[in-house]
């Protein structure tokens, strides 16, 4: 699956969108922030406090215990700021 | 008369009577238009701000507010609606965003207008970056925004 970072999250992990397979026990979106923030140094700095990143599955918002099952993209982002 | 709803997400100015009067255009049945504009103020708590940067998250922001839109149609009686949300460098002075709402009378206009902007700022996907003189920082998002949203949420 395509997952896409905005803001300070790209920042931190250096990467605007990549492509991922996560393994087999990754079921929710919250485990597959635990799993990227494994990865290496930058998603973990970016990932450092789980609470306070949003996520999105196909352009609509979802909650860290949402399945990731069939999703096309996933997106990770800071609290929004626009308006 | 058909309910016109216009949401574009853009680098350029907007101009404000010229978004008013294109809604507006041609119909006898709008009593009401109330517009918001946002503009980029000089500075924040005393210290000055030399630009903000925007950057959004295409084709979800879009749809985030076409969702808040639509829901905006069904939950008043609004005869159109106009969103538009700038992106890129922003001096200080310079529009933000816009939301024009338009009704027989004016309360659905003025509700719509004020659900409309605090969903944008709380569920529309954009982040501000400060430029300020001592470097740039990401603004922090702010509890009293989240506050104004969840006031329209339904019980």
């Amino acid at each position: 699956m395509k997952v896409k970072y905005f803001a300070w999250v790209r920042e931190r992990i250096g990467l605007a969108e990549e492509q991922v397979e996560p393994p087999a026990g990754v079921h929710t979106v919250g485990e597959l922030i635990a799993w990227l923030s494994a990865r290496d140094e930058r998603y973990a700095y970016a990932f450092e406090k789980p609470k306070v990143i949003r996520a999105a599955i196909d352009h609509v918002h979802v909650r860290p215990e949402t399945a990731i099952a069939g999703a096309r993209e996933i997106a990770f982002f800071p609290p929004m700021t626009g308006g | 008369m058909t309910a016109i709803v216009t949401v574009h997400i853009q680098q350029a100015d907007f101009d404000v009577a010229r978004e008013i009067a294109a809604l507006a255009k041609g119909r006898t049945d709008i009593g009401a238009v109330v517009s918001f504009s946002g503009i980029c103020r000089g500075n924040d708590d005393g210290e000055s701000i030399a630009a903000l940067t925007l950057e959004h998250y295409p084709g979800m922001a879009e749809a985030e507010i076409m969702r808040h839109a639509n829901e905006a149609m069904a939950r008043w009686p609004l005869s159109g609606l106009t969103i538009i949300h700038r992106v890129g460098r922003i001096t200080p002075g310079e529009n933000i965003v816009l939301v024009v709402t338009a009704s027989s009378h004016r309360q659905a206009a003025f509700h719509a207008a004020e659900f409309l902007m605090d969903y944008l700022k709380t569920s529309a996907p954009f982040w501000k970056r400060e430029e300020r003189d001592d470097g740039t920082s990401w603004v922090e998002a702010q509890a009293h925004d989240d506050d104004a949203a969840a006031r329209w949420t339904r019980s």
